[in-house]
């Protein structure tokens, strides 16, 4: 039952024609044959590639009419309450593709929603690798090259929300404007530098334009390409469970079965994001008018992924001191490039950063289970609870107006629940996944609650507790013991001479933050009597039926 | 019909059913809310006789005088309505504003209490009896004007004007000290007038020299226009709040049926794992 599914016939024979060619010492045959192990939080990734395929095709299409230019006309198209309004070649080609172009505002709107389908996809992917601690060795360059893509995934957003030239995108351009003169001395140089002179002059929606569909989308693709590439190679991680080890990945083959999966999915995914498209307007550019530097909107609010950044400037106060004489506008720079600055460099650290608390070093292919990682888990919620506060404190005047606020309190509001909303997160899902391990460990011990009321001869009622089945007890006991390791314990040599990177205050340092790391522990072994049955499980080896286990990653290292 | 009989059972069944069910609702919704174009023509109160003066004392003193004093004074903080006019009447009671309910907060558009007979009367006692303020000239009559207004002029002088607090489509918007700009959705021509020469709780007096009564009919005209406009692109139009409410719904349908289709699309395998 568990051998490697083989391809149909004719694959097979086409896989050897071109390795005979190509000389892949059978490359191909053996990678019709990788496993994908089968969850749906694995397929959030494939949810941002395909929505970036998606981007990318209605993205073309788009470039067919769009005109990056801001050369001032009237509008002449068939949208009447703007007909003769004078505007720019861009606002105006945007209208014509709305209006005027066969099945323009549909492929306008399934770009817009793929887009934010795309960052929130990436958004939940990162955070399942994350909570799962697939960033791992060897996975961390992988979480680098994911990280760029997401920072760049907002910038891309950013640009494409700028180009139609609305009022709306207008005003996110002012703000890009704003930021880039707040940066300290070189401000006023970058800002005529990225506008070619004054704001909003002439230059910077072409160059935008280049930006958005040449540029990035390039280093994007090249990136993504990078990153599944690596997944490949390092293959998937999995969840533990019965017959997978460190070194098997159990799911299904690439071909056919993933393979059909995947196309399926992809189509479901390009499905429901045209169906978003034809039922939900998005950006309804006409309603905005054109930009003009003297008109502004209520709820001018920019696209989610950058509501962060909204945000963290409505909620900075106004601090503007003066150095040498110069205003110095804090109140820009902390809140758009600072916070996030921290944000994203933390980001970016976190597994080389776990890595060097644990001082672990080595090789993880099964995903942890959240609650296994207390500390980890509730760190994740604290940043999305941050990130979370920011967000909403974006949209901070629409909330007023729907609830009823005072938008000064509003602002309150946020302010404090920034401080305090992660902390609270923070204690309590490590609370949580504490109780959840109890909670584990206790099933593993005395079986589940089966829900079968049983009475007594001596009329007591009690509730029979199952022994958990075999796939469920591998589970439960996948909590990975945490090595004591020296720099944690403050071990001491055979001389009894603690070990000397102990005694730096880096070494403190680490320590400290190591025992933190690893404080909160329930430990499954403490009344631990044979209960063999879950490793019998894993011995046992080889998943059933369609899984195919192939060769571990461990071989190739 | 075996089509439906043999994917009855089918899983995917229930939520397509369930989606089908919200469709329905939200396009019967659509077509059958309540359409807010009541279009009632006031007359001014030029023609008041004694009577209707007499009549509009009345009220006057049984509704409003609490507040506002028998004087029309003000008191205890109530705004006088002396000088204020028969326009800032007519708009304050019948988009039910006034008789205001709690003097404390602003009070939100309401079916108004009083027949358009009798807000006349009041609106003549109020501007005979404490001076006559800024109103609409005789020359103007805006529910029948409006539609020669210039959209394109009202266009851009309502972006320059009128967006910052109304938002660009007139979805209001929230201000300072509690207090809100209300969407623009159900106010007659008429009221929107009366809005602009009288300038109502925190909103500016925009009089004719800050913009022209042609401009002001451009600006009612673009109002009507694109309020009534179908929304291009979509049965829904999410509010017209702009990017804040798409996502949302990006991360709760999008995001939702997305991960309901990888659960589905996984979970079949699980069983025959
Ligand atoms: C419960 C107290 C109360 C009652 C009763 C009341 N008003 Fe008012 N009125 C107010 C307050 C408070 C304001 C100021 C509202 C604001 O600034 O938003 C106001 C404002 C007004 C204004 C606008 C004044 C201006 O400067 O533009 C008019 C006109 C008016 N009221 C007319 C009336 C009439 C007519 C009635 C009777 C039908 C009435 N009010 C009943 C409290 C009251
Ligand atoms: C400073 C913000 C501000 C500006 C600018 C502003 N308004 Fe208002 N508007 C308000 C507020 C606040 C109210 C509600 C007043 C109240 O109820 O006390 C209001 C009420 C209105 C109403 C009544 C709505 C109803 O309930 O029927 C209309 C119509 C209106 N405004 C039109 C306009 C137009 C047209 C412009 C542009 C020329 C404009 N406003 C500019 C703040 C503003
Ligand atoms: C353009 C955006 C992205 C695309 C298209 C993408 C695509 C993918 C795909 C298809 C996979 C394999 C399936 C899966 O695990 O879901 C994957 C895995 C992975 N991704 Fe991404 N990803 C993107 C962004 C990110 C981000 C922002 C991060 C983290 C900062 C990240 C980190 C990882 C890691 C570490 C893996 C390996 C996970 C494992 O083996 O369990 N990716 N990615």
């Amino acid at each position: 039952m568990s051998q490697p599914t083989t391809p149909p016939k004719a694959l097979g024979a086409l896989g050897t024609y071109l390795d005979e060619r190509f000389h892949g010492s059978s490359m191909l045959r053996t990678n019709m044959r990788k496993v994908f192990p089968n969850h749906w939080s694995f397929m959030l990734g494939e949810v941002a590639l395909y929505s970036f395929i998606i981007v990318l095709l209605t993205g073309v299409f788009l470039t067919l009419w769009f005109r990056p230019s801001m050369l001032e006309v009237e509008y002449t198209g068939s949208y009447a309450p703007l007909q003769g309004v004078m505007m720019s070649e861009a606002y105006a080609s945007a209208l014509h593709i709305s209006f005027d172009v066969r099945g323009g505002l549909l492929v306008r709107q399934i770009h817009h929603w793929a887009a934010l389908i795309f960052v929130a996809a990436i958004l939940m992917h990162m955070m399942r690798v994350f909570f799962t601690g697939a960033f791992r060795k060897p996975r961390e360059l992988n979480w680098l090259i994911g990280a760029t893509l997401l920072i760049l995934a907002m910038v891309e957003g950013l640009l494409g929300y700028s180009l139609p030239d609305d009022l709306l995108s207008g005003v996110g351009i002012r703000l890009m404007q704003g930021v880039a003169l707040a940066v300290p001395v070189i401000g006023s140089y970058a800002q005529m530098f990225l506008f070619d002179g004054e704001f909003p002059g002439e230059a910077i929606i072409p160059r935008l334009f280049t930006v958005h569909v040449l540029l990035l989308p390039g280093i994007m693709l090249a990136l993504v390409g990078a990153h599944v590439l690596i997944v490949w190679i390092q293959k998937h991680t999995q969840y533990p469970g019965r017959g997978r080890t460190e070194s098997n990945v159990v799911g299904t083959p690439m071909y056919p079965a993933f393979a059909v999966k995947a196309g399926a999915f992809f189509f479901f995914v390009f499905g429901f994001t045209a169906l978003m498209a034809s039922v939900f307007q998005i950006n309804p550019i006409w309603l905005f008018g054109p930009y003009t530097p003297t008109s502004i909107s209520a709820g001018s609010q920019p696209d989610f992924y950058i509501g962060f950044m909204e945000g963290s400037l409505r909620l900075f106060p106004q601090w503007e001191p003066l150095i040498f004489g110069h205003p110095l506008s804090l109140s820009t720079l902390i809140p758009a490039l600072v916070i996030p600055g921290i944000l994203f460099t933390a980001l970016m650290l976190w597994p080389f950063l776990e890595a060097w608390i644990t001082g672990d070093k080595r090789q993880h292919h099964t995903a942890d289970r959240p609650r296994n990682a207390p500390t980890r888990t509730a760190l994740g919620v604290t940043g999305i609870t941050f990130y979370g506060v920011l967000l909403l404190a974006g949209a901070n005047d629409l909330i007023s107006e729907i609830f009823y606020i005072d938008l000064y309190l509003t602002t309150w509001i946020f302010r404090v629940s920034l401080i305090v909303g992660p902390i609270i997160a923070f204690i309590v899902t490590r609370r949580v996944c504490l109780g959840l391990q109890r909670r584990d460990r206790d099933e593993l011990h005395h079986g589940y609650e089966s829900g079968i009321v049983k009475q007594l001869p001596s009329g007591e009622f009690i509730e029979v507790h199952q022994p958990v089945g075999a796939d469920a007890a591998v589970e439960l006991r996948s909590k990975v013991a945490s090595e004591p390791l020296e720099i944690r314990t403050g071990a001491v040599d055979e001389n009894g001479v603690p070990d000397p990177r102990t005694r730096s205050p880096l070494g403190k340092l680490r320590g400290a933050a190591s025992r933190w790391f690893t404080r909160d522990k329930v430990d499954f072994d403490e009344h631990d009597g044979g209960h063999g049955d879950g490793h019998a499980a894993v011995e046992e080896g080889a998943g059933s039926g369609r899984a195919a286990v192939s060769s571990g990653p461990s071989d190739k290292h | 019909m075996n089509w439906i009989t043999a994917r009855r059972r089918h899983p995917l069944m229930g939520y397509a059913v369930v989606f089908f069910a919200l469709v329905a609702i939200g396009t019967l919704w659509a077509v059958l809310a309540p359409n807010a174009d009541r279009a009632e023509a006031r007359t001014q109160e030029a023609g008041a006789t004694q009577q209707d003066l007499a009549a509009g004392q009345a009220l006057f003193e049984q509704s409003c005088s609490s507040c506002h004093g028998i004087d029309g004074q003000g008191r205890n903080g109530m705004p006088s309505l002396q000088g204020v006019g028969a326009a800032a009447v007519d708009f304050q009671v019948s988009t039910g504003r006034m008789p205001s309910m709690n003097p404390d907060v602003q009070m939100p558009r309401k079916p108004p209490v009083f027949t358009e007979e009798q807000i006349d009367q009041l609106a003549a006692y109020v501007s005979t009896s404490f001076g006559g303020g800024p109103e609409i000239p005789a020359s103007v009559d805006p529910d029948e004007d409006y539609a020669r207004g210039d959209i394109e002029l009202g266009q851009r002088v309502f972006m320059s004007n009128c967006a910052q607090c109304h938002n660009f489509v007139g979805q209001g918007g929230a201000l300072t000290g509690g207090r809100f700009a209300p969407e623009l959705t159900e106010s007659t021509p008429e009221q929107i007038y009366e809005a602009l020469i009288s300038g109502p709780g925190a909103m500016p007096v925009f009089d004719d020299e800050t913009l022209t009564p042609e401009e002001k009919l451009g600006i009612i005209n673009y109002i009507v226009t694109v309020r009534a406009e179908p929304d291009s692109g979509g049965l829904f139009n999410l509010g017209r709040l702009g990017p804040s409410s798409e996502g949302l719904v990006a991360w709760t349908v999008g995001i939702g049926l997305i991960v309901a289709a990888a659960m589905w699309i996984t979970a079949r395998q699980r069983e025959n794992d």
